[in-house]
């Protein structure tokens, strides 16, 4: 399937703490990366998480190669040869120092900053100037120019973005240099960032679990981005549990209902030992099961409801490593997000 | 994988956990602070509130101190919206429970308010860098999360010298980027308050007399030339305001993380059996006792347990293959092989988790079906807890 967002060169996946949007966001980057697309994926939050999950050492200030693309098929048979993925992992003191450089020629001035203590006033004390750095620093690696002579172009960036609480004012860098610079070059700057964070060439993608708290979250985000007019994208339902009932055993199931002797002479059949303990604690595990589903179908009609394409990756019980996430990236490229 | 130093030698399966004892904890006349950290989504917030419920319905005199906006909790405790000001919590007996939630702004303009003369307090109140600094800055809410439960220890407990309206503060930490800024916020400050940059800041950009040493005007002029010279001098407006209500802060920042050093309170690192949240958890744990903070146990929360089917992953999922006309079965012994790895996975990281921190009392909290609506929720979690 094609992509449904093929004008968008910046992808920001936020999400719930614990619905898995650095998960996403890695998974998502590889599957943008097949076909001999380059793709660069930045982390802003200090975790290290990025070289975690592709077991690499710890980032660096500077665009690393970690992984090569999901490989596909084309129609011939052939493989297509995929891209590479690049990682950055964007730290606010470097960020600014590399911005003093690219933009004022300080000397010895830039070092001067530092032993001042401006660096870490500008990085972790003045208010919004942290965020400010780092979506700055976004920003130039979507919209290269020649400032920044040699560097590699990117066909897409895709972000590891804060949490959907906060992603709002991250991404609004207008509103929170508003107060402090109402002109200057400053504000010049963080104005030209506000026309690619609006434009169509950036989305904003939502990871969520089919709960009650994340769903809220998400819809809270949702207007919360639509009314700072920044592109809502898609929403990720992210760890969906697989369907393993029939759905028309469900509701005995939820009712307590199934047929004891029937799994008995099933499991039987099976080769394996049906004593009761084990049948009762089967129909009690499917009854569990059944509630959740229950409360899960109710969010996904919320989520449907949102107004957005949805995309939704199921849950691996053993858990992510590399592999797992070339799976997850060739779901969502079937899906249309990748 | 490599990137486990941590990880210690596998003892044969020895009991490395020592049950936390939730209730003992709770009832300890001499626990007056209980603070629950953690990474984002493990269920802070909702343990912190049914930790307070559970020691109010154990008779004790309790506040909760939120940071999250959670409408869903304050519905849940039957109170219309969380504020600055604690509000009742009602049909809790025979103790009380109050709840509030952290005012960023609010609490910084009554701190600015009560350290500056009125005419001062408002200078700063009106000034462009204060607004944006008091709302939005990313430590802001840890430093005023610590204020917040300097102010309501001071104002509250008898033992004090206060009204006597509390004796137990259960209080919930911010989502931090790093987990424990809180820790931070008062060295933070002070070393911002003795550093270079004040002084900078400080100093006179202009005038008759030019007292400054070539090495600060080649910095002001370089800010000068990057931030405009209008943001320049708004800051320096700023600085020379707050600098006369700085004393203030940072002796009451380090009142408070003398209080969090003292035996009567208890920090409680909350985790979801994930190795990402356990891994923050880890480091959570490190930090406070590097810290010399009274760590006095781990909850996981949302766990998987096993229960009384006796089927490994391996022999249901083999056992659902053989069953491709009985859906139904199959369904439910491929339902128990996804169970059982799951259960597996998670005793893994627990039992990981105990070796490398051995002397951690945990508490490990099932999952429930549905999420906590209502009081009663929040009591079914006090007894999880509890270990009921």
């Amino acid at each position: 399937m094609s992509s449904d967002w093929p004008h968008v060169q910046l992808h920001v996946v936020t999400g719930k703490g614990g619905t898995g949007k650095s998960t996403v966001a890695a998974a998502l980057a590889l599957g943008l990366a097949s076909h001999g697309k380059n793709v660069l994926l930045c982390e802003v939050e200090g975790r290290q998480g990025v070289a975690r999950m592709f077991d690499v050492d710890p980032l660096p200030y500077a665009e690393t190669r970690i992984a090569t693309g999901l490989r596909m098929r084309s129609r011939s048979g052939a493989d297509a040869a995929p891209g590479n993925v690049y990682a950055l992992h964007i730290a606010p003191e470097e960020a600014l120092l590399e911005y003093l450089k690219m933009y004022y020629k300080l000397g010895p001035a830039g070092r001067a900053l530092d032993r001042f203590g401006v660096t870490e006033f500008a990085t972790t004390i003045a208010p919004g100037v942290r965020d400010v750095l780092l979506t700055g620093k976004l920003f130039e690696a979507v919209q290269r120019n020649s400032r920044n002579k040699g560097a590699r172009t990117y066909d897409a960036v895709v972000l590891d973005a804060p949490p959907t609480g906060r992603i709002t004012s991250f991404l609004n860098v207008s509103e929170s240099v508003a107060g402090l610079a109402k002109v200057g070059p400053i504000k010049n700057q963080a104005d030209t960032m506000m026309t690619l964070f609006r434009s169509r060439r950036t989305a904003v993608h939502l990871v969520t679990l089919l709960e009650e708290m994340p769903v809220q979250e998400t819809a809270d985000g949702i207007s919360e981005l639509r009314a700072a007019g920044l592109p809502v994208g898609g929403v990720i339902v992210n760890q969906v549990r697989p369907r393993d009932l029939p759905d028309e055993s469900l509701s005995a199931a939820l009712a307590g209902d199934l047929d004891s002797e029937e799994i008995a002479e099933d499991l039987k059949r099976a080769g394996v030992e049906p004593d009761p303990g084990l049948v009762a604690a089967l129909t009690e595990e499917a009854k569990e099961y059944a509630e959740r589903r229950a409360l899960e179908d109710t969010q996904r009609e919320l989520v449907a409801g949102l107004g957005v394409p949805t995309y939704e990756l199921d849950r691996t019980a053993g858990g992510i490593d590399i592999g797992g996430l070339y799976e997850l990236a060739a779901e969502l490229k079937d899906q249309g997000l990748a | 994988m490599t990137s486990h130093p941590r990880v210690g030698p596998l003892a044969a399966h020895a009991d490395h956990t020592h049950a936390l004892e939730v209730d003992r904890l709770l009832d300890d006349r001499d626990t007056h602070i209980i603070v629950c950290c953690g990474s984002g989504g493990v269920g802070k917030t909702t343990t912190s509130a049914a930790l307070a419920l559970r020691a109010a319905e154990r008779g004790r005199k309790v506040v909760v101190l939120t940071i999250d906006p959670a409408r869903r909790l304050a519905q849940s405790m039957g109170i219309a919206q969380l504020d600055n000001t604690p509000r009742p919590v009602p049909d809790v007996g025979p103790g009380r429970l109050d709840a509030m939630m952290l005012d960023m702004k609010r609490t910084f303009d009554e701190v600015v308010e009560s350290q500056a003369s009125p005419e001062k307090a408002q200078q700063i109140l009106n000034n462009q860098f204060y607004i944006a600094l008091s709302s939005s800055f990313a430590g802001t809410q840890e430093y005023m999360a610590m204020e917040k439960l300097g102010q309501l220890y001071r104002d509250s407990f008898a033992h004090n010298g206060g009204s006597g309206d509390y004796d137990l503060i259960v209080v919930d930490t911010p989502p931090s980027r790093s987990a424990l800024d809180f820790l931070d916020a008062p060295e933070r400050l002070s070393s911002f308050l003795d550093g270079r940059f004040l002084r900078l800041m400080l100093a006179p950009t202009k005038g008759p007399v030019r007292l400054m040493s070539a090495g600060i005007s080649i910095v002001t002029n370089a800010l000068k030339k990057v931030l405009g010279g209008q943001m320049l001098t708004d800051l320096q407006t700023f600085v020379t305001a707050l600098d006369t209500v700085f004393g203030g802060f940072r002796q009451r920042a380090q009142e408070t993380y003398a209080l969090l050093q003292a035996d009567e309170t208890a920090f409680l690192v909350i985790a979801a059996p994930e190795p990402d949240a356990l891994r923050e958890a880890a480091y959570f744990v490190e930090r406070l006792s590097g810290d010399r903070m009274p760590l006095q146990g781990l909850v996981i929360n949302r766990a998987t347990l096993p229960d009384e089917a006796a089927l490994t992953a391996a022999a249901a999922g083999a056992a659902s293959e053989r069953l491709p006309d009985a859906p139904l079965t199959a369904g439910l012994l491929r339902l128990h092989a996804d169970r059982a790895l799951l259960v597996e996975r998670q005793e893994q990281l627990r039992e990981r988790f105990a070796v490398a921190h051995p002397h951690v009392p945990t508490a490990v909290v099932p999952a429930l079906p549905g999420d906590v609506h209502d009081l009663d929720g929040l009591r079914e979690i006090g007894r999880l807890l509890a270990g009921e």
